[in-house]
């Protein structure tokens, strides 16, 4: 009786088990025949791969790509070359010693500055330690060539014919890489910018100006700082994948994110008017506690839309490019 | 568990209809129609710049056609989201980033395609290098990129497998491995289609021929009859089982003439007649092929449509 018992209960989970594991299966849209080729790779005699038969004919329709795995394929692709690690962890280390270098010189300097600066610092010139415009410069460069040698060192060694070879649906392929993109930077941005506010803050806290998070208009001097980089790195993917030359990439970036800029320097409107669409001015404009912007200049809003088109239109001129022969 | 041939024979058929590519003035491709059948090992020949590997990057749509069709089992293959499951390829082992490691580089593939992480060891292991696959590609010579190429178009276990020059930097031992693996892959009845620009390296391994030059077909026929064109002076055997071999061969297409022990073998190749002597267990005393015939009838087909000659005067 109680051996009977047992039995039941053992064929009851042995069929619940079975049931489970079909119904994971199914959920990764393999067919059974995968479910028993797992088994037997799971036997050590049956790890011969080739012994298995030519599998498209059992498959069901052909299923759409799951994002999820072509997103962690890219992630995979990104943490496997030690450079990009190095360089992502490097070109933060950078940006924020040179906010928080800035603070530390402010405080070793306080004796120097005159009673009307020191009257002045808080906040307007406190907050500029949190990201200053050297550290924005160096973002969009180092992350701009980051994000287009990852897109461009694909298409000049050729393994962007492997991937699409593997995957064929490209434009979900680059949607990836822009997402991946985007995600590791927005990560980045918010690292370094977060710890480059509180660092440069509690620095400038010595000297009783530093600024707390809570202050009007702190916050988004952090936001609009951490998402400075994946703009930059959206603009560099969707260049990269038009130009498919590291070089070449590299240069537009730095040109277009951060000489045009430099160059539309003059008070005439119709130049502050065409200043105002890069993503740089967006930051300054969103950085600035002092009021008084009258028109021409930004107002917050148009600066926020101002990151948001850039990210939007690089992001379109990568799906669209990628329609070309690799 | 073997399924019936019928089924399989029409799910993984590579089909070509008058597929054209043009760059500009100059026509890669020309009106290519061929279909290449599962269960065999079929060799794609012809000289360089002939249009092969632009014909292979069309079957798997990393270039569009200017015109024409190209479809495995059916469909298009550029539509699909996993590649590696329905055709394995190597195109140019150089197509890699030489920054990865090998396992980097097939997890990421594998992930891609919702390949089971063990796969990637098992075809690491299939190809010989296991002990290498955490060094970086970069540093691994041609014959080790080959293979991780072939382990990259192994990855999805696919029913098609496309190579392009598979040969190319591989050592004899390599050589003779990778004619096994094809072969195998063959009689599995998966669809193997091999491009190569020497007859040589087709002889012992293809047993179908799909001949192109300047992007045009210039032959589809089995190697056999491929040899046959060959002809003329063919091949010397031989062997005390004289009359026994003599059927056997003529059984098998080729034309013989017997002289007491000697047998003169025309329409087939010299590897082909070893083969079948070996396999009937005939004792063989000489067996001297005059010439490289199939070479010569490859050169001889192919000469019109040579892209780049040496010494050529135009």
């Amino acid at each position: 009786m109680t051996e009977r018992l047992v039995g039941q209960d053992l064929v009851i989970r042995d069929l619940v088990g079975r049931d489970l594991v079909t119904e994971r299966l199914e959920t990764e849209d393999l067919g059974t025949e995968d479910l028993a080729r797992r088994s037997r790779a799971a036997e050590p005699s049956a790890a011969e791969p080739s012994a298995a038969e030519p599998s498209a004919a059992r498959r069901g329709p052909e299923p759409r790509a799951r994002f999820g795995d072509l997103l962690a394929a890219e992630w995979i692709k990104l943490r496997s070359l030690r450079s990009v690690s190095w360089s992502v962890v490097l070109g933060g280390l950078l940006v924020i010693a040179m906010n928080v270098g800035s603070a530390l010189s402010d405080h070793l300097n306080w004796a120097d500055y005159g009673e009307p600066v020191r009257a002045d610092f808080f906040p307007d010139w406190s907050i500029t330690a949190a990201f200053t415009q050297a550290a924005a410069m160096v973002t969009l460069l180092v992350v701009g060539s980051i994000a287009a040698v990852l897109v461009s060192s694909e298409y000049q060694t050729g393994m962007i014919r492997t991937t699409f070879a593997a995957v064929p649906a490209r434009r979900a392929v680059m949607a990836a890489k822009l997402a991946v993109a985007f995600g590791l930077f927005a990560g980045w941005g918010a690292v370094v910018g977060a710890v480059s506010f509180f660092g440069s803050q509690a620095i400038l806290s010595l000297r009783d100006v530093g600024v707390p998070i809570g202050h009007p208009g702190a916050l988004r001097v952090v936001v609009a700082s951490a998402l400075l980089a994946p703009v930059a790195a959206l603009v560099a993917t969707g260049l990269a994948a038009l130009l498919r030359h590291t070089a070449a990439a590299i240069v537009s970036v730095v040109g277009l994110l951060l000489l045009l800029p430099a160059l539309l320097n003059s008070p005439r409107e119709w130049v502050i008017r065409i200043d105002n669409v890069f993503p740089l001015t967006a930051w300054q404009r969103l950085t600035e506690l002092a009021g008084g912007h009258e028109p021409p200049a930004l107002s917050l809003g148009g600066a926020w839309a101002v990151y948001a088109v850039w990210v939007v239109v690089a992001a379109g001129l990568a799906l669209v490019v990628v329609r070309r022969d690799p | 568990m073997r399924r019936p041939a019928l089924l399989r024979t029409v799910g993984t058929v590579i089909e070509l209809d008058a597929l054209t590519k043009r760059y500009g003035p100059k026509t890669a491709v020309d009106r290519l129609t061929f279909t290449v059948e599962p269960g065999r090992v079929t060799g794609f020949l012809g000289p360089n710049g002939a249009g092969k590997s632009t014909t292979l990057r069309m079957v798997l749509g990393l270039n569009a056609p200017t015109a024409g069709t190209v479809t495995v089992a059916g469909k298009p293959f550029a539509g699909l989201s996993r590649g590696l499951r329905h055709v394995g390829a190597l195109l140019d082992a150089a197509e890699v980033h030489g920054g990865r490691s090998a396992l980097g580089h097939l997890r990421a593939l594998a992930r891609s395609n919702r390949i089971p992480r063990a796969r990637v060891e098992a075809v690491l292991a299939e190809v010989g290098l296991a002990s290498a696959a955490r060094r970086r590609i970069g540093g691994y010579s041609l014959g080790m990129k080959q293979r991780l190429g072939i382990a990259t178009a192994l990855l999805g276990d696919p029913p098609v497998l496309l190579f392009d020059e598979p040969f190319n930097g591989l050592d004899p031992e390599g050589v003779a491995w990778v004619r096994g693996l094809f072969q195998r892959l063959a009689a599995e009845g998966r669809t193997v289609f091999v491009s190569s620009h020497l007859m040589s390296e087709m002889a012992n391994t293809a047993e179908h021929l799909v001949v192109i030059g300047r992007g045009r077909l210039i032959a589809e026929e089995s190697l056999t009859a491929f040899a046959a064109r060959a002809g003329g002076r063919g091949v010397t055997v031989r062997t005390p089982e004289a009359e026994r071999l003599a059927a056997v061969l003529g059984g098998e297409g080729a034309g013989v003439q017997r002289a007491g022990e000697g047998l003169t073998v025309t329409g087939m190749s010299v590897e082909r007649v070893g083969e079948l002597a070996f396999e009937h267990r005939v004792l063989l005393r000489e067996l001297t092929g005059h010439g490289a015939s199939l070479e010569a009838a490859f050169m001889e087909l192919t000469a019109e449509s040579v892209e780049y000659q040496a010494g050529a005067s135009r």
